[in-house]
Order: C-alpha cells, then structure tokens, then sequence
C-alpha cells in the first residue's frame, strides 16, 4: 500500500487528473449553491447572447444561462457515469466470479454470451432499445449499464481463474468453505484491483456514451440540462452562436481527460504487473 | 487449418441463434401501454398506431417459441417487412441503399488510420521518452477523450461556417448534375473530408497507441537480440523482424473495431447528414420505425460476426500458433 502512494505521488499527470476528478465532483455536487443563476429560467430579453460579464459561457435559443445549465449538466452526467458504471460492474462481477469458480459449463455458456454481446455494435443496440423505451436519466443509466459489462466479466474470470489454483483457497475448500464464502470473502477482494482500474476507466467512456446519446436527442430529455443536450441545441444555432458548442463539449473533453489520466495512473501504481494488461482483454478475444 | 476453419464456423452457428433471440427480446421491450411513451416529434395516436402494426408483424401474442421460429424464418428468407416511415418501402432495400456508403467511407478511414498509426506507433516505441514520443502521447489520451461529435461541431464552425471552405452537410452539392466530372469528384471529396477527419481522429489515437505498445513488447524479445548481435542494420531490425511480429496484435484489433466498421460512426453520419447505416439508425429510432431498427440491427451484427470470423481466420494464416490451438 505504501508502494501504491508512493508510485502515484510520482505520477504528476495522474495527479492532477485526480485534483480535477475531485473538484468536478465538489462542482457538481455544490451546483445549486454556486449556479448563477437559475438554469431553466427562459428569458425572452437574452437569448443567445455572448459571453459577457453576468454570462461568462453566455445564453442559449431560450436565454437561460449557459455556465449555470453546464453547472447542472455536470451532475447528471457523473451520475449517469457512477450508475452505470456500477450496474455494468455489478453483473460483470456476478457473471465473471461464476464462471471463473465454476468452470465447465457454467463458463462456456456465461463467456458465450459476452461473445454474443459483442457482436452487437454497442451504438446500433444502445439507438434500438431506446427507441422501445421512455427516455429518462434512469433508462440511460440502465441501458449504458446493461450493455457494458463484458469487459467486467471478462477481467473478473481471468482473476478467478488464476487465484482459485492458489494455495489460499485450496486451503479454504479443504476446511469445507462454502463456494460462495470463499467466492465472496476469499477470491474477490484479491481480484478487486484490476477491477476498480477498469471501473475508474469506465466512468468516462459511460460519460462519452450519455453525452453522445443526448447530443443525438435519445438520451437525457430537456428541460434536464446535460451537456449532451446542452451542445445538441448548439448544433441548431451554429452559425449564430459558437459558445453554446465550444463550453459544454469541453467540459466533456476535460472530464474524461481527467478520469483516464487518474485512472492509468492507479493502474500504473497499484500494481506494475498490470502495466501491460493494455490489451489483455482485447487478446483474449484470438483465441 | 481446415479443421480450425470448420471449428470457427461451427461456434458462430450458435452466436447466430443468440443474434436472432436478443433482438426479439428487444422488440419485447415494447410497453403494454402505449401512452406510456410520448416523446418529441410523435402524437400518442401514432405510437398506438406503431405498437399495433408491430404486434401484428412480429405475432406478440402468441407464445414466445412461435415467435421465434416466425421471426427466425423471416429473418432467414431476409423479410425484414416494411418500413413504417411515410413511404412504406422494404427494410432490406433502404439498407442496401446505405451499407455502401458507410462501407466507403470507413474504408478510407481505416486505410486513413492505418497509413498513419503504424508510423507514428513504430516511431514513438523506437525512440521512448523522447520528445516525438511525449507529443503523441499527448495527442492520444485528448484523441480518447475528444467527443467525436463535439470535434466535427468545432470543425464545422471554423471550415464550414467562419471560413466557409468546406460543405458541412451531405454527400453533394445542390448543382452537383450540373457539373464538369472531375467537378463532381472534387465535390465528393470536399463532402467527405470533414466527416473523414473527425472519424480519423479518434480511431488514430487508439491504433498508434496499441501499435507503441505492441512494439514496445517486441523489441525486448531475444530474437531483436540476435538480430542486433548479428550485426544487423537497425533498419532492418526494426523494419523487418520486429515490424512483422508487432503487427500480428494489431490485426486482432482491426477485427475488434469492424463492428464500428459495419455500423459506421453513427453520430458523425448524423451530423454530417451522411446517408449511411448510422443515419438511418438514428432515423428509425426518432421515428419509432421498428422493421428498419430490427433490420438494421440483425444485418449489422450478423455481418459483423462473420467479419470477425474472417479477422480470426486471418489472423490465425499470419500467425500459425494460433492454429494449434494456444490460448491467448
């Protein structure tokens, strides 16, 4: 554990992508407290107005505040990116711990359907499901979960696989430990690290999927602000106002910047025989 | 090789079934209750007009291994039905309308991507830690943190709007007929070089940097060594014996991101207003048009699995290990 701080502490970029990881949370988190102003209030005297002293991102179609509405944004998108992110972690770990433990069949069929899942180009399946469904920040974070935790599954069994030969649990079967203790208590919080690196690293792109999702209009609906939807009305005012597109996808860039330099860094420090895992679950898909 | 070959193809059978299954389930999303749904550019007497029409189409009624064994034999005799857009015309002829051009146009991507990331990756493995190397790093992790479609909203206010040099939108210009062909040809690649542009972008920073790393990984092998101690010029060294073995991962990548090769850049053909597989997507999902987003779905997946078959088969003709069956 010390290696693990003084590795990190080494790392300068990670370091900061952690500071900024944690003001973008106190941000979010203190948004009614520091918002300017009210983020769905319309005002028909300042529509699309430029940055400007009282607007510093400046207005958008509506004359709502531009900087308090991203403000608002901000919580809904690490939202979105926490829940998801646990609902994929939650089943992948299930999925993964069974059929690392159990092998056999049990394995054959849960990795047949990470196969399976993967065959679907994430986007088209996200774009046919929720035409099925009402859009809301629930749906969102169900589907985005419910679609992403192969790579959980994955990373989880190949853990499960090399730690259920080790002397630790052999020991514990021979005592007569139940498969589920030893799964629970024994196995998984030594395979807990990758999977908090793959969590950490997940987040962004689950923000990337949420954002790109209320850009095309199917994700997150107005009157809730997200940055998504916030650059998705930029889009229609293009050639009469910049800044709704500039700010809010900036924002998204910097956040996401920020979790994968965190997230490497962890990576990097916690354990330096994962410094190559890079491709690990990409290989695993040769064979 | 033969046996590898039958043994893939036999594995894929199952995925097929498991293909067909999901998006049935899919369909099965469909709330009981119509009104529960109300959303954007749809009356609520549509969405109720919409739920009927697919009841009827896919027999929601009758028990689920009917169903199943209906849409399998629809899906097999590629009856995807009618589109439930205006012009009602047959699903499988607006995607035949569109798989070319999503195809054209990730094909020059990756070539795109390719040309450019086997360099770049070469280049920032052989000289580590140095300054060419620090840059793309750089330029990789705001590659991968870069939203696509921000990226191309960028590019459209500074090409299209402030300088007006590019077209924003489209595949063609309204007077396209009325020009000389070469004409025609410089239109269409002034069309396409923005969309091409943002898609490079992002698939650039992935390949270059899995290209660094699979080089990395090779040059510490023995066999670079030896060719060093053989005397060989670090050229050669570099060009023939490592290059060739840091390929091989690569080409398990390149089988990896062929769903996004068949399924197209969705949000950038939305953008750009691109005819393709992504924009027809979009559509259907807008416009509750299930025939065409269960179509789109099933043709996109299905083909993306056999790509992945050939990618895998591929694989395993430049790399006989995997052939005798080691598991990586």
């Amino acid at each position: 554990m010390r290696d693990f701080w003084r590795a990190l502490r080494r790392n300068r970029l990670a370091l900061i992508g952690g500071v900024v990881v944690a003001c973008l949370a106190v941000l979010a988190i203190a948004a009614p407290l520091i918002a300017p102003w009210d983020p769905n209030r319309p005002d028909v005297k300042k529509i699309l107005n430029p940055p400007s002293q009282r607007h510093v991102f400046g207005t958008d179609q509506l004359g709502r505040d531009v900087l308090s509405r991203m403000l608002f944004g901000a919580r809904v998108s690490l939202a979105v990116g926490f829940v998801s992110v646990g609902i994929a972690a939650t089943i992948g770990i299930l999925l993964g711990a069974a059929a690392g433990y159990h092998g056999g069949l049990i394995d054959a069929a849960i990795m047949r359907l990470v196969d399976l899942m993967l065959v679907f180009p994430r986007f088209f399946l996200l774009l046919a499901v929720l035409a099925f469904l009402k859009p809301s920040i629930w749906t969102i974070m169900a589907v985005i979960g419910l679609t992403g935790w192969m790579g959980v599954a994955r990373l989880v069994r190949a853990e499960f696989l090399a730690l259920k030969e080790r002397e630790f649990v052999t020991w514990s079967q021979s005592v007569g430990a139940s498969g589920f203790r030893i799964i629970w208590r024994h196995i998984l919080p030594n395979a807990m690290a990758p999977v908090l690196v793959s969590m950490t690293l997940g987040i962004p792109a689950a923000i990337l999927t949420e954002s790109g999702l209320s850009f095309l209009g199917l994700g997150v609906q107005p009157p809730f602000a997200t940055w998504g939807n916030i650059l998705n009305e930029g889009k229609d005012a293009i050639e009469l106002a910049w800044w709704l597109s500039l700010y809010p996808g900036f924002a998204i860039l910097l956040t996401v910047l920020s979790y994968n330099l965190f997230g490497e860094g962890i990576r990097d420090a916690l354990d330096p025989r994962l410094r190559r895992s890079g491709g690990r679950g990409v290989a695993s898909r040769a064979g | 090789m033969l046996a590898y070959a039958l043994r893939r193809l036999l594995l894929a059978v199952p995925l097929l079934l498991g293909i067909t299954f999901i998006s049935l389930m899919v369909i099965h999303l469909a709330p009981g209750d119509p009104v529960e749904v109300q959303t954007g550019d749809m009356t609520e007497r549509n969405i109720r007009e919409a739920y009927k029409a697919l009841r009827e189409m896919y027999g929601l009624d009758k028990p689920l291994h009917v169903q199943y064994w209906n849409w399998l034999s629809r899906i097999v005799r590629l009856d995807f039905g009618r589109s439930f857009a205006p012009d009602g015309r047959l699903v499988l002829t607006k995607i035949s309308e569109r798989l070319p051009i999503t195809l054209l146009l990730n094909v020059i991507e990756m070539l795109i991507i390719l040309s450019l990331a086997v360099p770049i990756g070469v280049l920032s493995a052989t000289r580590q830690y140095s300054a060419f190397d620090k840059v793309t790093t750089i330029f990789v992790f705001l590659g991968f943190a870069t939203p696509d479609f921000w990226l191309a909203l960028l590019l459209m206010i500074l090409f299209g709007v402030q300088l007006g040099w590019l077209p924003i939108s489209g595949l063609r210009s309204l007077n396209w007929e009325y020009l000389t062909f070469w004409r025609q040809q410089l239109d269409f690649l002034s069309h396409l070089a923005l969309p091409i542009l943002v898609a490079t972008f992002g698939g650039l920073a992935g390949f270059s940097r899995y290209m660094r790393q699979s080089m990395l990984e090779v040059v510490r092998q023995d066999y670079i060594q030896t060719a060093r101690a053989k005397g060989l010029a670090e050229r050669v060294v570099v060009g023939k014996h490592a290059l060739r073995n840091a390929m091989l991962p690569i080409v398990t990548i390149l089988g990896l991101s062929l769903p996004g090769l068949i399924g197209g850049s969705v949000i950038v053909e939305w953008i750009f207003a691109i005819p393709g597989m992504g924009q027809l997507m979009v559509q259907a999902a807008f416009e509750r048009d299930y025939p065409v987003l269960m179509g789109n779905l099933v043709i996109v997946s299905t083909l993306t699995l056999f790509a992945n078959l050939a990618a895998d088969l591929a694989y395993s003709l430049v790399d006989p290990r995997i052939r005798v069956g080691r598991r990586r």
